[in-house]
């Protein structure tokens, strides 16, 4: 079984304006812009390999306000610390 | 909330988040069991930006644009504040000049370069408030220099954000003031010479030579790590706003993808390339408030009755009085002649009187190059409530010292409403049907006392006597105060119960059969 990643980014496909910083910022190299074109012609970034760490970077790289969102894995115990996945950015 | 670390700031961006799921996206991962939200649309922004004409999803900015990820740092920075319902956002010309399509608090959209004195105005009128000044380097360093160099010379407790970007993006890639030496636009089209077109503006340095500013730092998009000290830096900024420190500033070197021609990841190269060398990113002012602490005498409280001098006569008294049976909410008048009529007079007496008899005044006279031969006029409001606007578009009253002011005005004056005209009969070809008209042939009544230049005093007491809307003793008293020559006084006199006594004495011509508006 495949480990799950640790982070995940969704992206608003008709939001996004396929500028395509988020690709060029990814650490991971996990976004691409996608072949096929959205309702405004053009090639909206989305998140292909299963190595996102949730590191956020992509966020704060996109102008768009609602374009990208990043999860990431909740902590496995109480004990935990809090945002022991965050990036130190 | 008010922890300065991102990891804090983004656990309580969760919890926000997890409550109100109406933000979510359409595909959250699978397994959502397992995962959180870390980062999304901040909630300042609207959901859709029903503001647009189009593509309510999208901001209007080009791809790659600075402007939306400033928009979301400081999007962010306001609700870890919790200062959303508590901010208004003053939005420039230029690109930006639609932010409050996005940005779901106050908003305010001024005039080119004034943000800055708009913000002060706001920030002053409503100091509890977060004022944001959002500006570029066209609207900033070119048309707007003076309003941002004095509202940071006097330390006005607003937040400036200075959105740098070397070009006028939005009127298609002009030179601006802060346009690096060499860099073409289409006003500097063999690059920008410092012999023709000067050294860029290097504003955040500028206004670091001010005493007044709390905070002042520039910072560029340039990649994730100076976009993270953007981060920072806009926070720190509306703190030392919130803390009510004073005035803070941040200059953010932008990309504008589309007029430098590059794409999106080549301009934030070109960025760290080219303009930080040229614009140095440091923080150039951190004072703590306590440091600017002078000194300050502090003005006596007087009253303005106390100021003017007339304290004695009204004991200083401005509320209502209650000796004076006003009939009235309040009265627009307007008053009109030639210049030398003594029409500004005539309105200022009526304040005066106003003032005595406890109401709220307005005086707004309309002259200039008109006043010389030509006609004048003024605005006078009389208000138990306290008074909006110093304009009468459509006043109660008009009095008319000329047939050209008859001609003028007559039709602004509202139904039911009373014009005095100063003359024998009403001119031919002119029929009022809207207004109660009352002809009083002033000048010849004045002259017959002896001087024309009371005209303007008959005409008061007949306005007095005409609509009560202000008592005559009073105008009595006001003009005992005002006119020092007695032989003057002595004519006042005359002139004020001569314009009573007409209208008493003569019928109304051209009258309706409605009631004048006051009784």
């Amino acid at each position: 079984m495949a480990v799950q990643p640790r982070g995940k980014v969704t992206i608003d496909a008709e939001e996004c304006k396929g500028c395509g910083l988020c690709v060029a910022s990814c650490p991971p190299q996990c976004l691409e812009l996608a072949p096929e074109l959205n309702a405004n012609g053009i090639h909206p970034a989305r998140c292909n390999a299963h190595i996102c760490t949730g590191c956020g970077i992509c966020f704060y790289c996109c102008p768009e306000p609602g374009a990208i969102t990043v999860y990431r894995m909740k902590a496995k115990s109480p004990t935990a610390k809090e945002g022991e996945h965050a990036p130190t950015l | 909330m008010e922890s300065k670390s991102g990891i804090s700031t983004i656990a309580a961006t969760t919890v926000t988040e997890t409550q109100s799921d109406a933000r979510l996206p359409a595909n959250p991962p699978n397994n959502g069991e397992a995962y959180e939200i870390l980062h999304s649309k901040s909630t300042l922004f609207y959901d859709e930006y029903s503001r647009k004409a189009e593509g309510k999803k999208q901001t209007h900015y080009c791809p790659g644009c600075g402007h939306g990820l400033v928009h979301k740092l400081i999007a962010e920075a306001l609700q870890d504040l919790g200062e959303q319902d508590n901010t208004i956002f003053v939005s420039p010309v230029g690109c930006s000049v639609f932010a409050y399509y996005y940005f779901d608090v106050g908003n305010v959209q001024v005039a080119h370069g004034r943000a800055p004195a708009s913000a002060s105005a706001i920030k002053r009128s409503c100091p509890g408030r977060m004022v944001i000044s959002y500006q570029g380097d066209g609207d900033l360093a070119a048309i707007g220099t003076a309003e941002i160099v004095h509202a940071a010379n006097r330390g006005e407790k607003i937040t400036v954000f200075f959105v740098n970007n070397g070009i006028y993006g939005m009127t298609g890639g002009q030179m601006a003031p802060t346009t690096m030496i060499g860099e073409k636009s289409t006003t500097s089209p063999w690059g920008r010479r410092p012999s023709n077109e000067g050294y860029p503006l290097h504003m955040a340095e500028l206004l670091a030579t001010l005493e007044a500013p709390i905070y002042i730092e520039r910072v560029a998009l340039s990649d994730g790590k100076n976009i993270m000290k953007a981060r920072r830096a806009i926070r720190k900024a509306l703190e030392v706003q919130r803390d009510g420190a004073g005035f803070s500033f941040v200059e953010i070197l932008s990309p504008c993808p589309t007029i430098w021609g590059k794409d999106p990841v080549a301009a934030r190269q070109w960025i760290a390339d080219k303009i930080i060398p040229a614009f140095p990113l440091s923080v150039f002012r951190d004072h703590a408030p306590e440091a600017l602490a002078v000194k300050e005498v502090e003005p006596p409280q007087r009253s303005v009755a106390e100021v003017l001098g007339i304290a004695t006569s009204n004991d200083g008294d401005t509320t209502h009085r209650a000796e004076f049976d006003h009939r009235f909410e309040d009265v627009k008048i307007k008053i009109a002649g030639l210049g030398g009529q003594g029409v500004l007079l005539l309105g200022q007496l009526l304040i005066e009187m106003g003032m005595r008899e406890g109401l709220e005044v307005n005086w707004l006279p309309s002259y200039g190059p008109e006043m010389r031969s030509g006609s004048a006029h003024c605005h006078v409001c009389l208000s138990r409530e306290p008074i909006g606007s110093p304009l009468v578009s459509h006043p109660d009253v008009l009095v008319a010292m000329n047939e050209v002011s008859l001609r003028k005005f007559a039709h602004e004056v509202v139904r039911g409403g009373v014009i005095l005209y100063n003359g024998a009969k009403l001119p031919e070809n002119i029929s009022i049907a809207h207004a109660q008209v009352v002809a009083i042939p002033a000048s010849e009544i004045a002259d017959k006392l002896g001087s024309t230049k009371v005209a303007n005093i008959v005409m008061m007491g007949a306005l007095l006597e005409e609509t009560e809307c202000l008592a005559a003793g009073t105008a009595w008293s006001v003009l005992q105060d005002k006119v020092k020559k007695l032989d003057l006084l002595e004519l006042d006199r005359k002139a004020l119960n001569a314009g009573r006594l007409f209208i008493d004495e003569h019928a109304h011509i051209g009258a309706l059969d409605q009631p004048d508006g006051f009784a």
